[in-house]
């Protein structure tokens, strides 16, 4: 209890100091160059010159130190020993380019790339577009959406839930080898499968991410213009060629927006990986074993390394979000 | 003409249960865990989930009271006890054939009559008196009706640190979400309403920012973090939740604060109002929708976030938050469903409650703000 009111008194006096620093620092500024007097048109000059970055400094001071200043200090570190104390060249990325554990946290990495933002995205178009047409469509949304609100580690422990595995002699408690069974088929220890293993991780994540989705592309589907939509019933479209030829054309703008968003999401999930099988039977991933070799392996060269190639990975997504950022503010 | 109508309505049809079959689909998983997060133990171990309703078969093995404590009744040597609580179908005194009789019927062993009764008492009589300590072994087997009970809560909450970690979660979260929000509004304010130059460099570098892997940013301030003194604690995790939150929360606020009616900004600076005055009497106030999009997002990645947990926190009894808990549960009860499931739905019922009742800010701020990637 005391700890929690330790936490909001923190959060008063975080606000209040927030708050205390733009009243003082504005105070000041408008002591030193006054908007009045024989020199007020420059002292306004100046102090609009300068107000900005008295608003701008704490957010400004946060995000160099918490995001611009760790990219550099990591490009420095993947080229340092396990402590950082010692320049190593490439060494790093050579062994990089040799580990079988990369290899494979990349190949799954691309099925990953592959597979969450095409069915998170596909399943959300569908939940979308058939939401939209009933009565209880915002109801069932919500339901949909509702994994977005569970964390990855807690959706890891529903759908471990899912995929438990019992020998074939006893009952099964998981209801996918219960369906298995039911069907007359064979239980399996389905996490442990490998290769196929990636597919039933990836499934906790395109549970969690279709709501994502399909709340943008709803959005996005009622935007369509009603006048596109008349003039191909009128030519006598069905809904399925109305959906596909007119509706999807208009929407992928959107849709690029939802995968690329998802593509990043997928880069940085390691909770799963970590929960499910923390990378056992092929199954590793970048993000898991950058968290590995910081943790387990204690090496902060090599753990940087990794970092990178996943910051590399998510660069060509971060200049075209920076695109069209400045196309929208121009 | 009139064939539409019923196409139409096979259609909507089609539509409600496909949507229903969605529905489902993405709602089983969490509703069976749910419901076994309130069974028995045994019975979460025996049986599916989906049977919760319907009364289970086990099949129990006990062993009968010592033959020595059996009582002189009539003169007969009597012992009696109970299988379990249920109705009892079978019983059978060897485990090759657990089922050999039915319930009420007499299994003769050494000179001892015994029988097992459907309502799960047994009794075993013998004319000659009994001897030793160890009692017979009875298999029986025993419908047992739906249990359902809080008891895993109970248990989670008070004795397997699951309501300590609630606590530290707390602890984290409220400051974590509560200051992004000022720093970012005071910046957003700037970015969208004040003229300098280098203002367009700026957003580009945030919207830049929004994607920068967490990754990147961990061994870096693990190091800063202990080289300025602050190690593992709650004031490094909220500074770090404060900074890797900030790329959104100005992101969002930014793009809600210049959508706001420019007369009614440029009649207060005719006004004479200074910037602060604007900001806090007008935009501050106009901004509540963003403001609350942005604290949602951030409470449940906050609330929800294991990884900078796992970093910028220790591992101690007074810092492990709930998330890290349920790795450690999953790691070390893997088997104990009980645990998990009542331990899971404990750290979920919050973020669910925030969801269901401050849904329509969430979805806002995911139109606004949707480049950002979680």
């Amino acid at each position: 209890m005391e700890q929690i009111l330790n936490a909001v008194g923190i959060m008063i006096i975080g606000v209040f100091g927030c708050v205390a620093y733009f009243l003082a620092s504005n105070t000041i500024l408008d002591l030193i160059w006054p908007a009045r007097g024989p020199q007020a048109a420059r002292n306004i000059r100046i102090t609009n010159l300068i107000r900005p970055w008295l608003f701008m400094g704490p957010a400004l001071a946060l995000l160099a130190t918490y995001l611009v200043y760790p990219v550099f200090q990591s490009i420095w570190l993947s080229f340092h020993n396990e402590t950082g104390d010692e320049f190593v060249g490439l060494a790093n990325w050579i062994w990089l380019a040799n580990d079988d554990k990369f290899l494979e946290s990349m190949a799954n990495n691309m099925l990953w790339l592959f597979f969450v933002p095409a069915a998170s995205t596909a399943f959300g178009l569908i939940a979308a577009a058939l939401t939209d047409r009933i009565r209880w469509g915002n109801f069932a949304k919500s339901l949909i959406f509702m994994p977005m609100a569970i964390s990855f580690i807690g959706a890891s422990v529903i759908w471990k839930f899912v995929y438990e595995y019992r020998g074939s002699d006893q009952e099964q408690i998981g209801i996918l080898n219960a369906v298995i069974v039911a069907l007359g088929g064979e239980p399996q220890a389905w996490i442990t499968i490998p290769f196929w293993n990636s597919f039933f991780l990836m499934i906790i994540l395109i549970w969690i991410q279709t709501g994502f989705a399909m709340v943008i592309l709803s959005a996005a589907l009622r935007g369509i213009s009603e006048e596109t939509i008349e003039a191909a019933v009128l030519d006598g479209a069905t809904p399925l060629q109305i959906f596909f030829r007119i509706k999807i054309p208009q929407m992928w703008g959107t849709i690029a927006v939802v995968w690329t968003t998802i593509t990043i999401l997928v880069l940085k999930v390691f909770d799963i990986v970590l929960a499910m099988t923390n990378g056992q039977w092929s199954s590793q991933v970048l993000a898991n074993l950058m968290f590995d070799w910081m943790f387990r392996g204690n090496d902060y060269g090599r753990a940087s390394t990794v970092a990178l190639v996943i910051m590399l990975l998510v660069t060509p997504i971060m200049v075209w979000n920076i695109r069209n950022a400045r196309k929208e503010m121009q | 003409m009139d064939n539409i109508a019923g196409v139409n309505s096979r259609l909507t049809w089609t539509v409600n249960i496909a949507v229903l079959a969605l529905v489902i689909l993405w709602t089983l998983p969490t509703f069976g865990l749910l419901v076994s997060s309130f069974r028995d133990r045994d019975q979460i171990a025996t049986s599916g989930w989906w049977t919760a309703m319907s009364a289970s078969e086990q099949n129990v093995v006990v062993r009968a009271a010592a033959p020595d404590t059996a009582e002189l009744i009539d003169g007969v040597y009597v012992l009696t006890g109970v299988v379990g609580a249920g109705e009892t179908s079978h019983f059978g005194i060897s485990s090759r054939e657990p089922k050999a009789f039915a319930a009420g019927e007499i299994a003769e062993r050494n000179g001892a009559r015994i029988t097992v009764e459907t309502d799960g008492t047994y009794r075993i009589e013998s004319n000659e008196p009994m001897t030793g300590s160890r009692g017979t072994r009875i298999f029986a087997t025993i419908t047992v009706p739906p249990v359902f009970t809080i008891d895993n809560y109970k248990r989670v909450l008070f004795s397997e640190g699951i309501g300590r970690s609630f606590l530290n979660t707390l602890t984290v979260t409220i400051p974590a979400t509560i200051i992004p929000i000022l720093v970012a509004a005071f910046a957003a304010y700037a970015l969208a309403w004040m003229e300098f130059p280098g203002r367009a460099l700026l957003v580009a570098v945030i919207v830049g920012l929004l994607v920068v892997p967490l990754q990147m940013a961990l061994i870096p301030l693990l190091k800063l973090h202990n080289i300025v003194g602050l190690g593992k604690g709650y004031m490094g995790i909220w500074l770090a939740h404060t900074g890797f939150g900030l790329p959104l929360a100005v992101y969002l606020l930014r793009n809600y604060i210049v959508s706001l009616p420019r007369e009614v900004i440029e009649s207060a600076k005719v006004d004479g109002a200074t910037d602060f005055q604007i900001f806090r009497r007008i935009v501050l106030p106009l901004s509540f929708p963003a403001l609350a999009s942005f604290a949602i997002f951030q409470f449940l990645w906050v609330w929800n976030d294991l990884l900078i947990a796992t970093v910028f926190l220790g591992n101690t009894e007074s810092q492990l938050v709930m998330t890290g808990q349920l790795r450690e549960l999953l790691g070390s009860r893997g088997g104990d469903w009980e645990i998990l499931a009542s331990s899971a739905f404990v750290s979920i019922a919050v973020p669910i409650f925030v969801f269901f009742t401050l849904q329509k800010y969430l979805v806002r701020g995911l139109l606004a703000g949707s480049v950002k990637g979680g």
